[in-house]
């Protein structure tokens, strides 16, 4: 039997919000035992995360906990502040979501681990120094006797969440608290740190408190799951009875709403292979290059690129961040200049276009942004964001502009009453289904549609799928769908296209891609994409590690 | 279709439910709704409007005014150019034309509640002193709305367009702007004052203005250098918005904030420099009155006859307090991640939403 490492019972978070105590996580149970991995499931606003720092009473001033926490036996709610800090880093750790923001960007890595392992152990200098380099060694760094006097921000995004791995297992900690660990990765970069983590995790014994709404994630790593909605713990098993046999119908609606590679049914092309109409898009050996600024030199982000995008079909671009897949969007739609090659809209050349021409090809193309927060002006109401290229193309104005704006509402299921919200009222998938109205206001010929989903809850995302796919076989837009998550792509796209440091290294029909690869790159994107099921996954991830090998 | 049926159901529920408790203190109100009601809730920056209007109100009505061919009166019964005689009863041994303002109740030995003849006393000449303080303080506020303005302009619109634009326009305006941060204000005042000083308040303030929005373009070319990389800015451009309405309808808006909140401070300072100059002699010249003048002209008669010093003093002082005080409340009530403090007493009296099917 082994030892029991976290024991929560009868666990309440309230929040104050103007007078008013909101109850953000309730009545929460759960035992972890040394060397399982427990996740906690469930959407944004469903008291994950608040709980994970409730743990070690790391939240804000405003909220108030009850119940009972035991780390080890000891009870940590209303400990002391000197016993709190004991027990935290030394036994219980954390792994937050992103790790530029969670390490010191003015320290270097090897610091920040010296730091831990001196506030815990009566340690000197030199000694700590051997014991950051043999963590950074552990968590697989490349060239850790460099790497230790790095800054964070000379680090890749997964060689940061290395780092900080390597800090959080700088005491032995008996328990992680590991809050989204992947959200921030690419699928390879994610399936690698797991590997990391289970290994570490069977090698030190300590038990992993996983957070996430990722269930492919949860698959690969979980012993129990729990799932939460709005604060309450819906259902608590195994991994298998959760996937195998979901009781509670919001974990039948979580499961069913994950994309699954290959699941979903054929789709034909809009048109004959052998009858091609004239392509909507049309990219011909196109290079894009950022220009040197100052010191850094000029970079190649994208190279000798092609495309052809027809009438009435959906293309999806994968690719890992930094592939460039992006400076192919934000250039189709002439955003970005080119430096070599040629695009075509709709017939006409764009690649050397002025102002004044590129004005009127924005009658054509449309494009939804990735972060629907950040795509939406917060001191305009969405209606004025809606009816904006309406306005500016003075095609309407006053009423007609409003009926306008109320049908394009209607178009994407938001409320007419909406038009006068402000973006900041509206929830992640309302702000993105705006963005979908706005960037369909002139009826375009092309949407370009930039990681719209990534930001969003599983749920909301196939909601928001199902609603493109509604609106795409209506008006018959052709559609660049830029993403990096391959299930996604695989549900919404005739064609597929795979890119890679700025290179094109796979093109063909969605079927051909996915179940026929030809690019080693692409096969290995497919294998890290974590598929919802245990058993599988297991297949999977041995069959992974045994090509590495 | 069972999957997507399931999925339809339950939308409305989970869109509510992301980020609902932060909805709840935003629920249909306007971006500008919601700073003014952090204002509000701002102690000490309401109460420091409601002085600065106060004072303003009352300062403004005090004396005769000339707006054009007509003339208004004030409710005071001295105008600044009036010469009654110097009171010497009720002063101390040797002293004349001391404040008649009284707060001790005849039964303590004192004159009783009254404002009396002179309140504030009078100067060598026998002029009183309240309605020298009123009009000085009527030039001191002038000076600061003008100076808040044209800086508030200028600084805005040369911090807008090297912001947006950047490239070599950036670098000439930033460099323009280094150039006038090197030229200490004092000095430029005293230059300006000594030319211009005698065509009144006014253009003093003007010219003054000209030089005081350096501080402030920096600031709006900062948030306009972070502004034009989000997306919106993109999203407009795709739309067609003309570079023009992207810096005047999205961009500008965002930045009113950190405009609102530097120019308030700007007014502050504005204030205290027009008192440094007409103290050091370039500033308001007399006739005309300013508050720092009267400092300046009566500094040697502290010892002796400290009323004068007083009352130009305390109103110096309360209004860049005041106004110090709004723009605190404005930064505090623009910062979106600023949240209450909450007491012991907000935490007993909270009520507990109930906990749905639980």
């Amino acid at each position: 039997m082994s030892e029991q490492v976290l024991k929560i019972s009868d666990f309440n978070v309230d929040f104050w919000v103007d007078g008013v105590w909101y109850p953000a996580v309730i009545d929460m149970n759960l035992e972890l035992n040394a060397g399982k991995v427990t996740a906690i499931v469930g959407e944004s606003g469903s008291g994950k995360s608040t709980t994970a720092l409730g743990l070690m009473s790391l939240l804000a001033s405003n909220a108030r906990m009850s119940g009972s926490v035991q780390v080890k036996q000891e009870e940590m709610l209303n400990a002391n502040a000197a016993t709190l800090r004991k027990f935290r880093g030394r036994e219980v750790a954390y792994i937050f979501q992103e790790p530029m923001t969670a390490l010191n960007p003015v320290y270097t890595i090897g610091f920040q681990i010296v730091e831990t392992l001196r506030n815990h152990f009566d340690m000197g200098p030199t000694q700590a120094h051997e014991r950051a380099l043999e963590l950074i060694t552990l968590v697989d760094i490349p060239d850790p006797e460099k790497s230790i006097n790095k800054y964070p921000h000379q680090l890749s995004g997964g060689q940061r969440q290395r780092a900080m791995i390597a800090q959080a297992l700088a005491c032995d900690p008996g328990l992680l608290v590991a809050d989204e660990p992947t959200t921030a990765l690419d699928v390879t970069v994610q399936a690698e740190i797991l590997d990391l983590m289970r290994g570490l995790k069977d090698k030190l014994n300590s038990a992993i408190l996983l957070i996430t709404h990722d269930m492919g994630v949860v698959a690969d790593m979980a012993d129990e799951i729990l799932v939460m909605k709005d604060g309450i713990t819906v259902e608590h098993g195994t991994a298998d009875q959760i996937f195998n046999n979901p009781q509670h119908p919001y974990t039948q609606q979580l499961l069913g709403a994950v994309p699954k590679l290959g699941s979903s049914k054929k789709r034909a092309l809009p048109y004959s292979e052998n009858a091609k109409p004239a392509p909507v898009l049309k990219l011909t050996d196109v290079t894009i290059e950022y220009p040197k600024r100052g010191r850094i030199p000029a970079f190649t982000a994208v190279k000798n690129f092609n495309l052809e995008i027809y009438p009435g079909e959906i293309v999806g671009l994968v690719g890992e961040s930094g592939s460039g897949k992006t400076t192919v969007g934000r250039a189709a739609i002439g955003l970005i200049p080119i430096k070599d090659g040629m695009i075509e809209i709709v017939g006409k050349d764009i690649s050397h276009a002025t102002q004044k021409d590129l004005s009127s090809i924005r009658r054509h193309t449309g494009i939804v942004f990735q972060d629907p927060a950040s795509s939406l002006n917060p001191r305009l109401p969405i209606g004025e964001s809606i009816g904006e290229p309406i306005f500016l193309a003075k095609i309407a104005k006053g009423d007609a502009l409003a009926h306008m704006i109320e049908d394009l509402l209607d178009q994407v299921e938001l409320p007419r009453s909406y038009r006068n919200r402000y973006p900041h009222e509206l929830s992640g998938g309302q702000r993105q289904r705006v963005g979908i109205a706005r960037a369909l206001a002139l009826t375009p010929d092309l949407l370009i549609a930039d990681e719209p989903t990534s930001a969003l809850d599983v749920s909301v995302q196939a909601r928001f799928l199902d609603l493109l796919q509604e609106l795409q076989e209506k008006l018959k837009f052709a559609c660049l769908f830029i993403s990096h998550d391959l299930a996604v792509v695989d549900i919404l796209s005739h064609r597929i296209a795979v890119m890679q440091n700025g290179l094109l290294v796979e093109e063909g029909d969605r079927d051909a891609i996915l179940q026929n690869p030809k690019n080693d790159y692409t096969r290995r994107l497919i294998s890290a994409v974590p598929v919802p099921d245990p058993a599988e996954q297991r297949i999977r991830r041995e069959a992974r590690l045994a090509a590495k090998k | 279709m069972a999957k997507k049926k399931n999925v339809a159901v339950e939308t409305t529920t989970q869109d509510g439910g992301e980020n609902a408790i932060f909805n709840k203190e935003t629920e249909g109100l306007s971006q500008g709704q919601i700073v003014l009601r952090r204002f509000v809730r701002h102690r000490g920056a309401m109460t420091s409007l409601f002085v600065i209007l106060g004072l303003v109100l009352f300062v403004f009505t005090a004396l005769d005014q000339k707006i054009g061919p007509f003339k208004v009166p004030g409710w005071w019964h001295y105008n600044t150019e009036d010469l009654p005689e110097l009171r010497a009863e009720g002063c101390k041994e040797g002293l004349v034309g001391c404040p008649t303002f009284s707060l001790r109740p005849k039964f303590l030995g004192g004159a009783g509640f009254g404002l009396g003849e002179h309140p504030f006393g009078q100067d060598n000449i026998g002029r009183d002193y309240f309605a020298l303080v009123m009009r000085g303080a009527q030039r001191s506020i002038m000076v600061m709305f003008v100076i808040g303005m044209i800086g508030g302009t200028i600084g805005t619109i040369v911090g807008s367009i090297s912001g947006f634009y950047r490239g070599w326009i950036d670098a000439v305006l930033m460099r323009f702007t280094d150039f006038i941060i090197t030229i200490p204000a004092i000095i430029i005042g005293s230059v300006v004052g000594y030319h211009f000083g005698n065509l009144g308040v006014g253009f003093l303030a003007f010219y003054l203005g000209l030089f005081s929005w350096t501080g402030l373009s920096r600031l709006v070319r900062g948030e306009f250098l972070t502004l034009r990389e989000r997306e919106f800015v993109d999203a407009a451009r795709v739309a067609g918005a003309s570079n023009r309405r992207i810096i005047f309808k999205h961009i500008l808006p965002n930045a009113v904030g950190v405009i609102i909140v530097s120019v308030t401070l700007l007014m502050s300072g504005a204030i205290l420099l027009e008192t440094a100059l007409s103290y050091l002699g370039f500033g308001v010249v007399a006739p005309d009155v300013s508050l720092g003048l009267l400092i300046s002209q009566y500094q040697d008669s502290f010892t002796t006859r400290p009323w004068l010093f007083w009352y130009p003093g305390l109103f110096i002082i309360t209004i860049a307090l005041s106004i110090n005080f709004i723009g605190d409340g404005l930064r505090d009530a623009f910062d979106p991640r600023q949240r209450r403090r909450i007491t012991k007493k907000d935490r007993e009296s909270a009520k507990v939403v109930k906990k749905a099917g639980a």
